[in-house]
Parts: structure tokens; C-alpha cells; sequence
């Protein structure tokens, strides 16, 4: 019989941190088959953030450059700049791109950077314990929302990536998740478009995966999934937000 | 077209999420923990001694969703 799955060929040999059931873990995996699709392997850099994919370095086989919590796109826009010629990303969780990183996520959109993002929506900030985020859902229980998230104290939900959207130098944002075979299927053409726009040097462009935090939301792998698909999906529609590539 | 699959017993953490995607149900979790502390997914097949009866496609469903790369797939390619 003929192998017809296997690990991509820049993703390391090694096993990684992340939690069972985690999305960081799937997502991953999706950025380098793209990479190894698109034979980009060597001019590829990686900029990961704060957050539980703080390690990222760890497991993709490129060049990375750690970013301060939030500051990724920034980072991503001078290493861009310098080097046009290369494939520059950014892979940040909603706290890190749409809290304390959403000035320079924004500018880098309105400018237009080259750059792609790859924004990994749990609504939580998981690394540090599961507190509620500008992405967590109306009555959503976290540890700094335990009676769950009430919009009129809290806020609503930010859609960054619809705020993106408007920016005019943004050409390709898209909503995906990775909770079924066709939502990962979906995500790793998001990726490819999003890498290929970028390689057309036609602007910023963003895929924004909704991913299973089963440790924080307190639930088992397959209750995660389910959650992102009744509930989640339902304040962040699965979509093409942007396509003007 | 028949398949099978082989499961890194080491990688795997048990999520289970590879059971809920198989059309054939062919997945189960084992009732043996790996060195890491979880009992891992496990491929068992009715007919393993005979490719013509087995019931596993190699049709990657498990693998696509599998979130530690711990599932390589084959298939038999078409005549
Ligand atoms: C300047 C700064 N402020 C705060 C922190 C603490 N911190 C680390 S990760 C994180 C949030 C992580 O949440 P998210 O970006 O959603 O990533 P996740 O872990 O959920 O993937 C915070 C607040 C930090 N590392 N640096
Ligand atoms: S805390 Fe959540 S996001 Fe972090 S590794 Fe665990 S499941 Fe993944
Ligand atoms: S390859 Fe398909 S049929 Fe075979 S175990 Fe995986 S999901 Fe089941
Ligand atoms: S999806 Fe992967 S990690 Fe989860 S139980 Fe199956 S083989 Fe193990
Ligand atoms: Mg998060």
C-alpha cells in the first residue's frame, strides 16, 4: 500500500506542547503543507506571538523571529520590508492580534503590508489560565467572567477581522475553523490563497481559524468541537470576509 | 480502494477526535496508557489478514483531523 498521509516535511519531527484536542496543533500542520505546496521552504519567516503558541519555533522548519505580545505584525511589516523577496507570517492568538495587538494589526492592513497573518481565534487568552478576551462570546464562562460575559459590563465580541476588512489595504481575509475534515480542508486553501496574494504582492492578507481551547472552556475535545460549531460560529460566522485579490 | 493506518502510540494524546470522523468506525482508544500518561487511539481491523475485505478506504478523515500528526495513512493504489 502507498502512504498517502504523512507529517509535512517542514513541520519538526518532534511532538508538540499543546494540549489534546487543541487547534494550534491542526493549524499548524496546515501552514507547512502549504509551505511544502508551495515550495517555500526556505524563504519562508515565521513571526509567533504570546500566547500558548509561544513555542512555535519549536515546530516549524523556517526561519521564525519572536515578536512581544501583540507586536507580531509590526515585526512581520520590518522584516517584509527588508526582505521583499521572502514569505512573511505572523501566527498570533485573538489576545495577542485583536487586544493589546490591535494598533499595529490595523496599520499593517490600512498600509498594506505584504504580510499574512494567521490569527487563531479561542476566544480566551489560554496560556495564562482561560480569562475572557475581546473575542469571548455574550454569557461565555471564563475566569475573569465566571457568571459568564455580560455585554453591557464587558462589551460585546470584537470582530477584528471584519474591522480589517475596511481597511483599504487589506485583500484577503477569510473565516475558517478546523473542527471537521471540511473545516480543515477549507483553512489550508484560506492559507494557500492568503500566502499566494501575498506572493502576488497584491496586499495584507489574514485567515482567521475559530480553534478548539478544550482545557480552558472546560470541555472534552469532542464537546469543543461541537461548541464551535453551535455556538461559536454563531458570533463569528464561518465566511470569506474579503477577497479583492 | 482499501486502506489502512498506522497510529504513533507515543504522539498520540488521546483525544478522540479521530474516532468521531472515522465512516467506518474502525477507531477505538486502548485500553493500555502510553509512557506520557493517555490511552491512546487504536486501529483495529475486522479483516486485517485479507486487503480485499478490510473496511478502512485510506480515505484520511482520521488523519485530517488528528491534532498531534500521530496518524500516517495508506492506500492501495487503483489498478
Ligand atoms: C506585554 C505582555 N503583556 C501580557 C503578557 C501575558 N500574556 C501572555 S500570553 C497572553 C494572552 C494569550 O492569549 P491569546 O493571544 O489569545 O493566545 P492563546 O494562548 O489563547 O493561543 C498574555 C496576556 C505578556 N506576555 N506580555
Ligand atoms: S490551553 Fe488551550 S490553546 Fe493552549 S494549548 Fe491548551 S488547549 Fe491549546
Ligand atoms: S483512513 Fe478513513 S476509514 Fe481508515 S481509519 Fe481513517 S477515517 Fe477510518
Ligand atoms: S486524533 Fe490523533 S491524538 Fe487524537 S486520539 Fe486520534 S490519533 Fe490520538
Ligand atoms: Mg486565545
Amino acid at each position: 500500500m502507498k502512504k498517502v498521509f504523512s507529517r509535512p516535511k517542514s513541520l519538526k519531527d518532534v511532538p508538540f506542547h499543546y494540549c489534546p484536542g487543541c487547534g494550534h496543533s491542526v493549524i499548524h500542520r496546515l501552514v507547512c503543507e502549504v509551505i511544502d505546496e508551495l515550495g517555500i521552504q526556505d524563504k519562508t519567516i515565521g513571526v509567533p506571538p504570546a500566547g500558548c503558541a509561544v513555542l512555535a519555533y519549536n515546530y516549524f522548519d523556517v526561519d521564525m523571529c519572536e515578536a512581544p505580545h501583540g507586536r507580531a505584525a509590526a515585526v512581520a511589516t520590518g522584516i517584509k520590508r527588508m526582505l521583499p523577496d521572502r514569505v512573511v507570517f505572523t501566527y498570533q492568538g485573538d489576545g495577542d492580534i485583536a487586544a493589546i495587538g490591535t494598533a499595529e494589526t490595523i496599520h499593517a492592513a490600512n498600509r498594506g503590508e505584504r504580510v499574512t497573518c494567521i490569527f487563531v481565534n479561542n476566544a480566551v487568552y489560554g496560556m495564562t489560565g482561560g480569562q475572557m478576551a475581546p473575542t469571548t462570546i455574550p454569557g461565555q464562562v471564563t475566569t475573569t467572567s465566571p457568571g459568564g460575559r455580560i455585554p453591557l459590563r464587558d462589551g460585546n465580541p470584537l470582530d477584528l477581522s471584519a474591522m480589517l476588512a475596511l481597511a483599504a489595504g487589506s485583500v484577503f481575509i477569510e473565516r475558517t475553523t478546523v473542527i471537521n475534515p471540511k473545516g480543515v480542508n477549507r483553512t489550508k486553501k484560506a492559507i494557500k490563497k492568503a500566502f499566494q496574494t501575498q506572493i502576488e504582492d497584491k496586499g495584507f492578507s489574514l485567515v482567521e481559524v475559530l480553534s478548539p481551547c478544550p482545557t480552558n472552556w472546560k470541555m472534552s475535545p469532542a464537546e469543543s468541537v461541537n461548541w464551535v460549531e453551535e455556538t461559536m460560529s454563531k458570533i463569528f460566522p464561518i465566511q470569506v470576509i474579503k477577497d479583492v485579490a | 480502494m482499501r486502506g489502512r493506518i498506522e497510529i504513533d502510540r507515543e504522539r498520540c494524546k488521546g483525544c478522540g477526535l479521530c474516532m468521531t470522523v472515522c465512516p467506518k468506525k474502525r477507531i477505538g482508544i486502548s485500553a493500555k496508557l502510553n509512557t506520557k500518561g493517555y490511552y491512546p487511539a487504536d486501529f483495529s481491523e475486522d479483516n486485517s489478514s485479507d486487503s480485499e475485505k478490510t473496511a478502512c478506504t485510506g480515505c484520511c478523515l482520521c488523519a485530517l483531523v488528528c491534532p498531534d500528526v500521530a496518524i500516517e495513512v495508506y492506500r492501495e493504489e487503483k489498478e
